[in-house]
Parts: structure tokens; sequence; C-alpha cells
């Protein structure tokens, strides 16, 4: 099972290269082979960052394992741990190859490096996003996990005389059956770590995963349960002050003068700073920097600020949505098909500004040093974050060093290609100057109006059917907001002034129509705006997914059967449009005022197909009581973490079904917290199934693909119900 | 000087009157299970007991717990909270987990209260705790568990 060759690279020269490409940064990153009289100081990782010490380190085949003599396996995971599972997920993928016990495994965040740690998607950059940290990691941590075990039987044999292939591996114990030898992973690694690197390892195949597959409890829910688990919010550093940041008014204002005097007089107040985005106080803890931040006088420039409102925005929006943008898809001739057709549909869709609203509000710990600077954060974009904190400080990234801790939520936020409230905290360090440690600290309000959101779209459609009512020329405009331009993934991802992230989901359309345009808007506002759990899809699938619906009824057909007509050489939507239309009794009668609803969609390669079902009460109000998803994201390394995400990733898709949304008024933003800016709570939580499509396909993530599916399989159970058509989200019933 | 107990111990406290009490068992006291999410009672991840009571400590002056015993997420040992912390743990109930304290205070008051509650007596006494990521629909079966083993 296992291949036998042993490279020539030697365990020293590994680690040399090791040593070399990391930069002296790595924490955790210590030589095996050398016993360590003292225990290391502090290691970075969640609920390390007060210095947790930890057992002597004697084996470190690579840089995502390492095995203590105290038969504790360490698993580094070079994600974030935002809720989505990736701690439990990726420490799976190497527990599965190296056949540890699950009770044997610790995770710890990796240390900034983006030579080592870097997202395998996303070239030499470190981040997490996109749903792709099991897909990329997918190889790299089994191999990982490969390697050690193959260097512990070769310790083992050579230790109990005996030949490596007699030797099983199982639940963390090495056995020799004939000559009774046994002997647990701790007792090894000492004679392990001297063993040569393979250079290539066997890997399982699927038929022997013995983890992966099966529900392997969650690294983090003791931590998470009972209080203990470290975010950002709770770090605490000897001398450390909270700094609490008044920001413009307008997006586009700056300070023109401010008075510090009454800020400065808060008992607690130690320093009233100007940066480039507004004016900081830092206090002694949270609440005199409130205070003394409420205290503070300023005046503000708002000659450049944005001053529109949503409503003028959608006025023109719409005046765009008239004018062909640039080509993201044209197949055939749309515009000569679309006269020709037997019937012609139209649709004009407008979609909101969305706030991430983490629970967790951003903030960030900083500590500049001699050497560099120190961060601590639940940082998901690492080498983004480094380059531009290096920035505001002249350093080199590489003196950027980051302490990785849990996020509370993220939902895209906390990847800021602008590294926003990064770049914040290290100009209020900076402007402060010394040495002392800074926590910046959002409140919801700072958190909810401080940008960043989901841009705010509008979309036309128009469709054309045939005499049967087959679908023959379909266009699709959109108009908003690029996430892209600007960021360092520009190159790649924006394409003849497409950004692949305002189209993608609409201009990669499944269904079987001859003649295709989309096109794209691109508009320029100075509302910073961001990737949002699903990103392009958050919309696309809204617009494409009621639109067909909208095409099955003009044909009189079925939802699914003219879906189903559509997808022929699409079996993966079509399997997961069966498995749900299948599971929730499509088509059995629904009682008067309810209705069921379906859509499909795939993003970031997996495949997701839900079935609402919506009971339409009195005064317009109208509750979602059940959802079955199907999904099939290949192979489902962890089917409960599968579900979790499905579950908790519809949810958050129903928020903004339901009723969030960011509006502008004379440029301010108007929602300020939980109150007006309201989101999904449990009384609002239908129930839920989840089914996983058996599959052999290399996985595929699972924390965005639930979130766009809800809102167009609500809207199409709302029309299947009232008869009306929904032109915008949050959803709202006419009289 | 403002005088409580929390999580069983005696506390004083010199600080602001008007303080909240979030900020006083956080930053004062240093315990930081108790988490900061709103400001405005609108989310919960704040919630600690107050005489045995779930109460949002991001709006309750410090000054109100005067005389009193205030119990955390890391101060909780009834039976009912065990039930409920293992149950959130059997059913991995959490994602990011930066609710969940506040959650599990709210679903122990419940069960003190209510040692067998209906699902519309679960989803009233959880309406107050945002839960961003979701986990609702287990949240629901943890407390529906745990009120089995109290049982």
């Amino acid at each position: 099972m296992k291949q036998e060759g042993k490279t020539s690279l030697s365990r020293r020269q590994f680690l040399v290269m090791t040593a070399a490409t990391g930069t002296g940064l790595t924490l955790g990153m210590l030589l095996p082979g050398c016993s360590r009289e003292e225990p290391v100081q502090s290691q970075a990782g969640p609920g390390k960052a007060g210095g947790e010490v930890i057992a002597p380190i004697r084996f470190e085949p690579n840089a995502f394992v390492r095995i203590g003599t105290d038969n504790r396996v360490t698993v580094i995971i070079k994600h974030l741990e935002m809720g989505q599972g990736t701690y439990t997920g990726l420490a799976t993928l190497v527990a599965e190859e190296l056949d540890a016990a699950w009770s044997q495994i610790n995770v710890e965040g990796a240390p900034a490096d983006a030579n080592t740690y870097n997202n395998l998607f996303w070239g030499k950059m470190q981040g997490t996003g996109g749903s792709t940290a099991i897909a990329n990691s997918y190889e790299q941590m089994r191999k990982a996990g490969a390697a050690a075990r193959e260097m512990l039987i070769a310790a083992a044999a050579k230790k109990w005389q005996v030949a490596e292939g007699d030797i099983t591996v199982q639940a963390g114990l090495l056995r020799h059956q004939t000559g009774g030898h046994q002997a647990s992973f701790g007792e090894l690694a000492e004679l392990a770590a001297q063993e040569a690197v393979p250079e290539d390892v066997l890997l399982k195949e699927p038929e022997e995963f013995r983890l992966i597959g099966t529900r392997v409890p969650r690294k983090d829910s003791n931590a998470k349960t009972n209080g203990t688990a470290m975010f950002t919010q709770d770090v605490k550093l000897p001398g450390m002050l909270t700094a609490l940041v008044a920001h413009p008014p307008r997006f586009g204002a700056t300070v023109k003068s401010f008075a510090a005097g009454k800020a400065r007089a808060v008992p607690g107040v130690d320093a009233v700073v100007e940066i480039p985005n507004g004016v900081a106080v830092l206090g002694k803890d949270f609440w005199s920097a409130k205070k003394g931040r409420d205290a503070l006088q300023i005046e503000w420039d708002e000659s450049s600020a944005f001053t529109l409102g949503s409503d003028e925005l959608l006025a023109q929006y719409k005046a765009l949505s008239e004018k062909p943008g640039s080509v993201a898809r044209n197949d055939g001739d749309v515009p000569g098909v679309l006269l020709s057709a037997s019937k012609r549909l139209k649709a004009t869709l407008e979609f909101p500004f969305l706030a991430h609203a983490a629970l967790e509000p951003m903030n960030c710990v900083m500590q500049r040093h001699q050497d560099g600077v120190e961060i601590w954060n639940g940082d998901q974009f690492q080498t983004g974050d480094q380059k531009a904190v290096a920035g505001v400080f002249g350093i080199a990234p590489e003196q950027v060093k980051i302490n990785m801790l849990y996020a509370g939520g993220s939902f895209g936020r906390r990847a800021n290609p602008q590294s926003d409230y990064l770049i914040e905290t290290a100009a209020i360090v900076k402007a402060v100057g010394g040495e002392a440690p800074v926590k910046l600290v959002w409140t919801r309000e700072d958190d909810m109006r401080a940008g960043y959101y989901r841009p705010m779209y509008v979309h036309k459609l128009e469709a054309g059917l045939d005499a049967d009512g087959n679908p023959v020329a379909w266009q699709h405009r959109i108009v908003g907001q690029s996430i892209i331009a600007g960021t360092v993934f520009e190159v790649g991802m924006v394409k003849d002034g497409v950004d692949v992230t305002s189209v993608e989901g609409a201009s990669n359309l499944p269904y079987a129509i001859p003649n295709i345009s989309v096109d794209l808007q691109t508009t320029t506002l100075p509302v910073p705006v961001q990737w949002w759990r699903s990103v392009g899809s958050t919309h696309t699938a809204f617009a494409v997914e009621t639109f067909i619906d909208q095409l099955a009824l003009a044909a009189n057909r079925d939802p699914v059967e003219y879906r189903r007509t559509l997808l022929k050489g699409h079996p993966r939507h079509l399997g997961v449009l069966e498995l749900a239309a299948q599971k929730s009794d499509w088509g059995s009668p629904m009682g008067a005022g309810r209705g069921r609803g379906i859509a499909v969609h795939e993003s970031f390669n997996t495949f997701v197909a839900q079935v609402a079902e919506v009971t339409v009460h009195a005064d317009r109000i109208f509750s979602v009581d059940r959802v079955v998803i199907a999904v099939d994201c290949g192979i489902a390394v962890n089917p409960d973490i599968v579900r979790a995400q499905m579950e908790g990733g519809m949810g958050f898709g129903l928020a903004a079904a339901l009723s969030s949304e960011i509006t502008f008024s004379e440029g301010h933003v108007v929602q300020s917290n939980f109150h007006d800016y309201t989101v999904l709570r449990i009384n609002q939580m239908p129930k839920v199934e989840v089914h996983i499509v058996n599959s052999a396909q290399p996985p595929t993530g699972v924390g965005e693909p639930a979130t766009p599916v809800i809102a167009p399989a609500v809207a199409n159970a709302l029309s299947a119900a009232t008869g009306q058509r929904f032109n915008r989200l949050p959803l709202k019933l006419s009289a | 000087m403002i005088q409580f107990t929390i999580n069983g111990s005696p506390q004083q406290l010199d600080i602001d009157p008007d303080t909240p009490l979030l900020w006083a068992i956080r930053d004062s006291i240093g315990l930081t299970g108790t988490k900061f999410g709103c400001g405005m009672a609108q989310c919960g991840a704040c919630t600690v007991h107050l005489d045995g009571k779930a109460i949002r400590s991001c709006v309750t002056p410090v000054t109100a717990a005067e005389g009193k015993s205030v119990t955390t997420i890391e101060g909780l040992g009834s039976a009912a909270a065990k039930a409920v912390q293992d149950a959130w743990v059997r059913l991995d109930v959490v994602q990011c987990g930066y609710c969940q304290s506040g959650q599990i205070m709210s679903a122990v008051d419940l069960l003190s209260r209510n040692p067998h509650p209906s699902d519309k007596d679960i989803d009233d006494a959880m309406t107050g705790n945002i839960c961003r990521c979701n986990t609702y629909v287990r949240i629901r079966a943890a407390i529906k568990q745990a009120s089995k083993a109290l049982s």
C-alpha cells in the first residue's frame, strides 16, 4: 500500500531547507532529534496566545505534523478556523494516513509563512477562502501524515529488527504480530526523527479509509462550550491598551479638525491620536476608550464624501441595466432569436448591500517590537496582511509575525484584500509609538458601518421560448461594483473588463439553451465592497433560479421536470436535483397557503439543491417551515461537518432572503446594529434535512455552497403559494 | 467600591459605576468566556446569570450586581449546566463558537426553570441569542437531549 522508496534527502537537509524558507518566523519549527531541555515558552494557536507550555518535541517530519514523546500528535493547520470545521477536517486527513487515534490529535494554527503554508490554489499566498481549505489540502495533508507514518515504521523496523512490511499501524499503535512487538508513536518519536523523510508516499485508496467519511468529533467543541476558546477579542497582554476609532460618518470623508481635551479627561484614557481614517482613543480598557471616543469633538471634511441614497443608486443601476456591458459569455445570436421567439419573458431584480455581521466584530491586537511587528488575530489572509502591515511600518513582510486565533465568524470579512482593520491597527500603533500592545475593538456599530459590503446589484434578464415552451435565448445583464478590481487578485480574476466574481453562477449557466449572453456593467462607488459567503452566487443564483422557474411556469411545466430536461449534460447538478426532489416528496399536494420551491446551483465545484416549504400567514407574513438539502461535494471527509455547513450556510442565506439589507440615506449607512440589520433567529430557522450524494470524487468545499440556494428556493415556493413574482431581496409579499 | 460574588468568589471592584457588567467581567476580572457582540442586548453573546437568572450583561451596569451573585460560563456547575454542555459537545453544536457561551447560559436558564420545554418554549427562550453560523438546528436538538438527560 505504501511506497517503499526513500529519498537521499536527509532529515537534516530537509530541516535546513525548511529553516531557510521559514525566515525564522515559524513558531514551533524546532529541530527534531535535538532534545530540548527547556520547554518552548510560547506557542501560536487558538487558546495559546497567553503562552502555553508544550511538551518537548522529538519528531517533526514536516511542517504539518509534530509527534511528541508524550504521544501527542500535533497537526499544524494552515487555514483559519472560523466555524467551518477546518481544524477538524485537515487534522482528519493527517490522522487518516498516519493511522493515528483521533483522541491523540491536537491542532494548532500555523504561523504566517506563505512558502510553507500557502493555499495551493492561490500560488504563493496563505489564506482561507473560496471554500478551498479541504480541496487544496486534500493530498498535501494526507501526504504529511503518510510520511510520518513511514518514518515511524522505518524506526520500528530497525528497533525490532524486522521487515517494514510486517509492521501494521492502527489507531496510534505500531505492531509486529509474529515478534510480539508493539509501540506507540510517542515511544518511537525520537527514533523516527533519525529516519530519512520519504520523498514520495503512496496514499490510501478510499476503501481503506478509517476516519475519512466518518463522523469524528470536532476538535474545538470542548473549548467553545466551556468558554476557554480564545478569540482575538480575548487576548490580553501586559501593558495592552484598547483602542476605539471614530470613523468618518460617510465614505470618503476625512478629519478636518478635532478637539481631544474632553476625551483625554476621561479617566483611563491614555492617548488620542489621528490616523488616516479617523481619530483613535486608547484607554486602559474598553469602557474608558469608549467613553473617551464618545467625548471626542471632530469636524469632518465631507467635501468629497459619498452622499447618495439607495433609491438614487437603484435608479442609476436600473438605467445602466438597459445598456450593454462587457461580455462575459456570448453563445449564438441572442438578439436575433429573441425577436423570433414565441414568448418573451423579462425580469429586473434588485439586491441590496449586505454586511457580514460576524458575531465577533472586527478587532486586532498588534505590538511593535525592535525587530518587527507581532499580531494576534483570527487571520484569514496572512500573506496580504503581512504585506499591508509591513507597508505601514516600512519593514519587510517577513518581520510581521501572526499568532492565529479562532475567528468568531467571518463569512469572508476577515479576508479583506485591503487589510483594512489591520492597517487601522497598525496606524494606531505607529501613531502612539513605543512598544505597548494595542487591541483595536470595533463596536457593532463600527463593524456595521465600516463598509466592505456585499455589493448592491441590479440584474436584467430576458428569455425567449419556442412554441413548445423550451428556452431558445437567454440574456442576462448584471450591474454592480467589482469586488476584485484594485486588489492583488485583479490580474487573474478580471478578464476583458469582467470581474469573474461578478458573473460567476451566471456566465456558467448550466442549462442547455442554444443562445446565451451574459454581460456586466461595472460601477464605481466610494462604498467599499468585499466577498460575502458564496460571493457572486449570492445574487446570480437567485437571478438564474427564479427566472428559470418563471420560464417553467410560462411553459406550463413542472419546475423539476423543466430543469431535468435542460440539465442533461450536467450529471452532478442532476444528481442533487433528483435527490432533493425525491427526499422532499416533490409533487405531493400542499395545503392552501403553502408552497414548495426548488433551486439548484453549483459554486466552488460543489453542487447543492434545496427544496423549501413555506406557509403564507395573514398580514403578508410567511414562514419557511422545512428545507431539504442535497449536496454533492465529492468525498465527504466529515459528513457531520458537511451537514453542519449545509444547515448553517443555508441559514446564513435565509437571513438575506428574509430581512438583512444595508441601505444608504444621503451617504449615511442607515443600519447600525442587530435591531435594524436583522439576521436569522432560532424561531425563524426551518426544520432542515441534509442528504449527501455518495461520491468518490475528490472533496470540494462546503462552507459557502449552501448559502446562495435558499433565497431562490424560498422565492419559488412563495410564487407557488401566491402566484406573485419576487424581484428583490429581501423578499416581501405584496398585498 | 462595588462588591458581588462571581462564580462563587467575592469580588471588589473600584471602577466607573456605569461600566456595563460585561466589561467588568471581561476587562476588570479577566474572564473572557462572556462575549461582546452588540452592546445593546440584541444578540445575547454577553448572557450571564445574575442570582441565577439570565441577563444581558452588556446593558446591565455593574452596580446592578451589587451584593448579588454572578455566574459566567466559567462558573457553571449545576446538573442542568452539565447536561447542556455535554449535549453541546455530543452533538457538535458549535461552529465559530463566539455566541455559544451566551447560548449555553440561556439554555441552562431555560432548563433550570423549565426542565421539559416544548419546541415553542425553546424557540421563545433562545430567540434573543443570535448565532450567525446558524447552528439553531443543533441548539434545539441539544436542549432536547439535555432535557432528556435531566429526567
